[in-house]
């Protein structure tokens, strides 16, 4: 970490901004001369799409056809369209059971990887390792091993004595939701073990020490310092993690491909099987509008809890 | 992340639900009242050491447990690695699965080497364009910059996922679609609130008298940047040059819907092809060879430089 950006994190919000508007800031237009790459991208590749969507989201549209105006029908389509309706319950469930576990398991995780014993560093490492493989790599991996020919899992389980035959991972609707999960608490969780691990240590010691001194125990401190002080990191991952699993599409293509019988098709999922498989742009564009507009409002929220106490 | 924090680490190693050694704290109490006892708390922390590498050791074999076993499978005998029940240990080495991957499809070369352009120009793409708008943002003022700046960000607001379908027809128009330009260009933007926000703060952070110094010597302000500052920010270019490799080796989806042509796939791509199988019959030996051939590359990467993605999550990616 030395190497990296010399002074620390807070000198620098500091300083930062008083040198900017410093008298020696350099002005003019010349300025635009280095940001102009970012803004043709911006330009081109993100607020252009963006207006498109919104344009698309009104019409009638085939992917291999002109558009045509259809006022509100796409997004009165929804109601009725039960891929999407069905999506969107499935979404939902599966966020709110993927964030719950990875938090929960991300505190015996950070327990573990933020001890001053030897070896701790090595399990840090472990934990995080999956974060950087691919999501569809992780599923083919978890496809290899929970298969019905010869995944190593239903032989484990067999061998445990626990069940007969295979198991039958991806079989109904609960097994592959089920499965879904491992794959994504140990795909994604490292990068939460990371960023808590890096909340925890940003907390000055001077905290502990007084409360030790005031005879707090282990579990006031965690209550009374760790907890309070964890709250914008917490916060963030919340939202993140949230995010994340709104978006969840590849680790469902691959490994359970939207089934069985459709239970387990994501919203995105909807968006690319009504667009690509369906050729029906319109539908596909109010959907993700819907969708767009769930993770504005998402951040919307996570900015009012973070900046009060940033500031 | 060398430095250790006493405090937090007792907190949390202490806290009643998360730990095997939670039991330590009120051990040690009693110890205290009954005296020093100095080789009974030691052979009780030993003990509790213990219970702390079983439990960790076990949660840790876990998590490299599919990775491991990916690459046994992948060094299997074709047949051994089909075999069912499954073999937990290769019974005889052999490298004929790595031997029928590379000539699946078009060639793994083929694949191997669209995935290396892709990230390639990802990577060249997010740094050039990071670095000059990074300095832009620090050094001058200029009409739009607050603008500019806040569309930026808007990016992360808005998950390119979502509008993938009017990319498709935007890309198609400017004539980049079912080209690896046109993903990278995708990559590119998403990186870019990321680098940018990181590239501005490592430019803050330098004194602009060095650059100044520079200026007096008679160097433009382009030579400024390029031999005096670019030095002092490179560990940040690093990190943004590391994210933007993982995200775009990775990428699944944007390759998955603006390439066409099984010349142009990339790995994530053809792997997942593997898995539909030729007939129907998945080859689970040829399939995991290829996981292994598409996480080797960003494993081996990111074990050489983690300090620099982790200080990428402190100074960057957690401000923002």
């Amino acid at each position: 970490m030395s190497a990296l950006a010399p002074p620390p994190p807070d000198t620098e919000t500091i300083v930062s901004p008083r040198s900017r508007r410093s008298s020696r800031s350099r002005r003019g237009n010349a300025g635009w001369i280095y940001v102009a790459p970012l803004a043709v991208i911006v330009a081109v590749v993100f607020l252009a799409p963006l207006a498109v969507l919104i344009f698309m989201s009104f019409q009638d549209w085939p992917l291999l056809g002109g558009p045509e105006f259809n006022g509100l029908d796409n997004y009165a389509a929804i109601g009725t369209n039960e891929l999407f309706l069905g999506a969107i319950g499935f979404t939902l469930i599966y966020t709110v059971l993927a964030t719950v576990v990875i938090f929960l398991v991300s505190f015996v995780l950070v327990a573990i990887s933020n001890s001053r014993r030897r070896g701790a560093k090595f399990y840090r490492t472990a934990f995080f390792l999956p974060y950087v493989v691919g999501t569809a790599a992780a599923a083919l991996i978890w496809y290899a091993s929970v298969n019905d020919q010869n995944g190593i899992a239903n032989d484990v389980l067999i061998k445990l004595g626990l069940t007969d035959g295979p198991w039958g991972f991806l079989n109904t609707p609960q097994q592959a939701l089920f499965t879904v999960l491992t794959l994504v608490v140990w795909k994604f969780i490292g990068f939460q073990v990371i960023v808590l691990l890096v909340g925890l240590q940003a907390i000055p010691g001077e905290l502990y020490e007084a409360a030790r001194m005031d005879g707090a125990n282990t579990w006031q401190r965690l209550r009374y310092i760790t907890l309070p002080n964890l709250r914008p990191t917490l916060a963030l991952l919340f939202i993140l993690s949230v995010t994340g699993s709104l978006l969840a599409f590849d680790q469902f293509l691959v490994l359970t491909r939207g089934g069985p019988d459709n239970s387990t098709v994501t919203i995105m999922f909807a968006v690319y099987n009504t667009a690509f498989q369906q050729f029906d742009l319109g539908k596909a564009a109010a959907l993700s509008i819907v969708l767009l507009i769930a993770l504005v409002v998402l951040n919307a929220i996570q900015f009012k809890l973070l900046r009060p106490k940033d500031d | 992340m060398t430095q250790h924090i006493d405090p937090p680490v007792n907190t949390l190693a202490g806290s009643p639900s998360a730990d095997p050694a939670a039991t330590t704290p009120p051990r040690a109490h009693r110890d205290r009242l009954q005296g020093p006892r100095r080789r009974r708390s030691r052979a009780r922390s030993a003990v509790a050491g213990t219970g702390y590498h079983l439990f960790s050791g076990i949660l840790a074999a876990l998590f490299l447990l599919p990775l491991i076993w990916a690459v046994l499978n992948s060094v299997k005998g074709a047949g051994e690695a089909n075999q069912q029940p499954p073999t937990w240990f290769p019974q005889s080495f052999s490298l004929a699965n790595y031997e029928k991957l590379a000539t699946y499809g078009e060639g793994l070369g083929v694949y191997l080497g669209n995935s290396f352009l892709l990230s390639g120009i990802s990577v060249a793409g997010t740094v050039l364009v990071s670095v000059l708008a990074g300095y832009g943002f620090s050094r001058y003022s200029f009409g739009g910059k607050q603008l500019l700046f806040g569309a930026t960000l808007l990016i992360l607001m808005v998950p390119y996922a979502t509008i993938l379908l009017p990319l498709y027809i935007v890309l198609g128009a400017v004539g980049l679609s079912n080209s690896v330009f046109g993903v990278a260009l995708i990559m590119i933007m998403f990186q870019l609130p990321f680098g940018v926000f990181l590239m501005r703060n490592s430019f803050d952070a330098i004194p602009r008298e060095l650059e100044e110094a520079a200026l007096v010597d008679g160097c433009t302000d382009f030579q400024a940047l390029r031999h005096v500052s670019l030095r002092l920010v490179l560990p940040g270019v690093v990190t943004v040059a590391l994210f933007s490799f993982i995200a775009s080796w990775n990428e699944f989806l944007a390759p998955l819907i603006f390439l066409n042509d099984g010349s142009q796939y990339t790995l994530p791509i053809m792997i997942v092809g593997l898995q539909s199988g030729a007939y129907g019959e998945v080859d689970f030996g040829a399939l995991q060879a290829g996981v292994v051939v598409a996480v080797a590359p960003v494993l081996i990467i990111y074990l050489l430089l983690q300090r620099y993605y982790v200080g990428g999550l402190v100074n960057g990616a957690l401000r923002g």
